[in-house]
């Protein structure tokens, strides 16, 4: 029977990462509908492509050569086709290939976002269950409210209270930029492997996973106090195993299974917020990309970085689904079940 | 049927008070309870919801739900004291000397493991075996309780048992370290009918196999009249009635175990309607000074609701908290 299981549970796995492929060209195609929509309604392409004496019949030959009086479905199919091989066009401010731009800018972004996500995970996950089990003593009280502030404080105001003090007070932590870089591979540059490149990320990594940290540290915190009542719980204090084993082994792996799903997601917006504390911090990632393009209309550019993190929401919810499956046995085989 | 102890009761529950502080003042959900279990005795505990059952075997075996608290009596293992040892030392007893089977299968084993993992941790947590030879244990311990194909069926996780045969994983896991009593509260309750008679069985069987004492708390007296040797019967935290199963199924003393014994309808009887219990148990913060049951008790007199009775003995082996008993009392009625 076992064996029986195990097979179905495999094609059962094959049939629902199929599934949610489909699911995600789905959103991919909504979102890309959103970026060339910014084309047409954000602005006159031309007019930021011409100067001031082209004259309208050259504006009408330059926009029947550019396609641009096709029909919307033509021209929607032409961009996505493009999209789906990575051309985004030219900038329009720097007249560069729009994903040369942001694949340079990406190593900064996701060095950060990965760096703050760890570190959100790690201190998240520690705090929630040192809350959890020390409910009441002094240290889980101070806990808990300094995570009140680390939910209710803008994410810029943290980081300008970094600056003051680690930068302009201390003196400790440079306060902008990312220090020096070491080319690894053929695009990736890295700021990992420099102490002037490691230092700058603190600031930055702190600010961006800080409110993550208190988030996951309070559903942790939550899940964790759940999962301590449940009858597993007594039966197994009732058996004699010891406190480690009960809340290490039995408890937390519990709480980790929507612990996980909402840390996944979380990954997504650090990434996609990361604009915040990129400008602060000057950070030279795709976020700061971002608004300069926002501010010159640089449609393109800004078209592309909603794809991308479209792209890097799907990508992650693909994966945080996996992870469910691997974790949580039921799920393996209740599906299997519900079919028989 | 009940085993004469004469080198003392495996366990002995002496004066057991249990209190829960509570912003309106302190409640006491055990109120004084007394009572022995003998080596390789059944002990039937019943009482309605709220009683007191459930929570008389999480004092024993030291899982007092916080803010609930032991306050006063003493709890002895072998005439050891184990209601005031260190939470280590106790959490040692826990599983190798007391077992616990609890009420629902379906929450009480963790998800996320198989049952041989959760198995042989628990061998190993109390044991010192190997990992290949806890396992061999797990296996043989499966077969034991009725798992079919237990070598095989050990690497599967709860969900892939049904209710009966989880219940049935439940005991082996109480059962894993060889304990000397087993305290099982509602083992069958969350069963279906069908299989409640089979598990009782295993359990019983397994117990007086290895000679564990059983503590069984249930409100259903068929399985105590079947089970066990002697009962207890509990009423708003404070004994009523203990002695030898037949004794008081057959002859309750107590008025309020007469009433039990009267709702229970049997095959024997042609009754029109079962008797009942006019009114019900009282809350904990509202318990009547006297005996707790007097307010429903048709037989209840002028000393029941001024002075609380304690434990009387009838015999040598049955014990009863009524006035009607009381020895002065009976001189004079005669």
């Amino acid at each position: 029977m076992l064996t029986v299981y195990a097979a179905d549970a495999g094609s059962d796995m094959l049939a629902f990462i199929l599934r949610r492929l489909v699911q995600s060209v789905i959103v991919m195609l909504t979102v890309a509908l959103v970026a060339f929509a910014l084309f047409r309604f954000v602005g006159d392409p031309i007019a930021s492509m011409v100067g001031q004496e082209t004259t309208l019949a050259e504006r009408a030959e330059l926009r029947d050569a550019l396609g641009l009086n096709d029909p919307f479905v033509v021209q929607f199919g032409k961009f996505v086709a493009r999209a789906s091989t990575g051309d985004f066009g030219i900038s329009y401010r720097l007249q560069q290939p729009v994903m040369e731009l942001i694949l340079s800018r990406l190593p900064a972004t996701l060095e950060l976002a990965l760096v703050s996500g760890v570190l959100a995970f790690v201190f998240g996950v520690g705090f929630g269950v040192y809350t959890a089990l020390r409910r009441g003593n002094w240290l889980s009280g101070t806990i808990m409210t300094a995570s009140l502030i680390g939910v209710s404080l803008p994410t810029f105001l943290i980081g300008v209270l970094l600056i003051w003090v680690f930068a302009v007070e201390l003196q400790w932590l440079p306060s902008f930029g990312r220090g020096e870089v070491v080319q690894v591979g053929n695009w990736w540059r890295t700021g990992l492997l420099t102490e002037s490149g490691r230092a700058s990320l603190i600031l930055p990594a702190i600010t961006l996973g800080l409110y993550q940290m208190t988030l996951i540290m309070r559903l942790v915190r939550a899940e964790m106090l759940e999962v301590l009542r449940t009858d597993y719980i007594k039966f197994a204090r009732a058996r004699g195993l010891s406190n480690r084993a009960v809340h290490f082994g039995h408890a937390l792996k519990n709480t980790l299974v929507p612990v996980i799903t909402i840390t996944g997601l979380q990954l997504g917006s650090i990434i996609a917020f990361s604009i915040i504390t990129e400008t602060v911090f000057q950070w030279p990632g795709v976020g700061a990309l971002f608004i300069n393009s926002v501010r010159f209309v640089d449609v393109p550019v800004m078209a592309a970085y909603l794809m991308l993190i479209a792209l890097v929401f799907v990508v992650i919810n693909l994966v945080v689904d996996l992870l469910y499956y691997a974790v949580d046995p039921r799920l393996r085989v209740d599906r299997a079940n519900a079919r028989h | 049927m009940a085993p004469v102890h004469k080198s003392g009761p495996l366990l002995s529950v002496r004066d057991l008070v249990v209190e829960f502080p509570t912003r309106r003042g302190t409640l006491r959900a055990l109120d004084k309870v007394s009572f022995d279990i003998a080596e390789g005795e059944v002990l039937g505990m019943v009482g309605e919801s709220g009683a007191g059952k459930s929570l008389t075997g999480a004092a024993i075996i030291g899982l007092l739900e916080p803010p609930g608290r032991i306050a006063g009596g003493e709890i002895l293992l072998r005439g050891e004291r184990i209601d005031n040892l260190p939470r280590e030392k106790m959490r040692r007893i826990r599983g190798r000397r007391i077992g616990m089977v609890f009420q629902d299968p379906l929450t009480s084993l963790n998800p996320l493991y198989t049952v041989a993992e959760q198995l042989i941790e628990t061998i190993r947590t109390h044991m010192d075996v190997s990992e290949k030879e806890a396992r061999k244990r797990a296996v043989a311990l499966l077969d034991r309780v009725g798992i079919p194909a237990a070598a095989r069926r050990i690497d599967d996780y709860p969900h892939h048992f049904s209710g009966g045969m989880r219940q049935r994983v439940v005991i082996a896991l109480a059962l894993a370290a060889e304990p000397e009593l087993v305290i099982a509260d509602e083992p069958t309750t969350a069963l279906d009918v069908s299989v409640q008679a089979q598990i009782i069985d295993v359990l019983k069987e397994i117990c007086a196999e290895r000679g564990a004492s059983v503590m069984l708390i249930t409100h259903d007296m068929g399985v105590i009249a079947e089970t066990a040797d002697r009962v207890a019967v509990l009423y708003a935290g404070r004994l009523a009635e203990i002695g030898p199963v037949r004794d008081v199924i057959q002859a309750a003393e107590h008025p309020y175990t007469v009433g039990l014994m009267g709702s229970i309808p049997t095959l024997t009887q042609t009754a029109e309607r079962l008797t009942q219990i006019p009114g019900s148990m009282p809350r904990l913060d509202a318990i009547q000074q006297g005996c707790a049951f007097n307010p429903r008790c048709t037989r209840a007199f002028d000393r029941c609701r001024v002075e609380r009775p304690d434990l009387i003995a009838r015999g040598e082996e049955r014990q009863v908290a009524c006035w009607l008993y009381d020895p002065a009392k009976e001189a004079q009625d005669v």
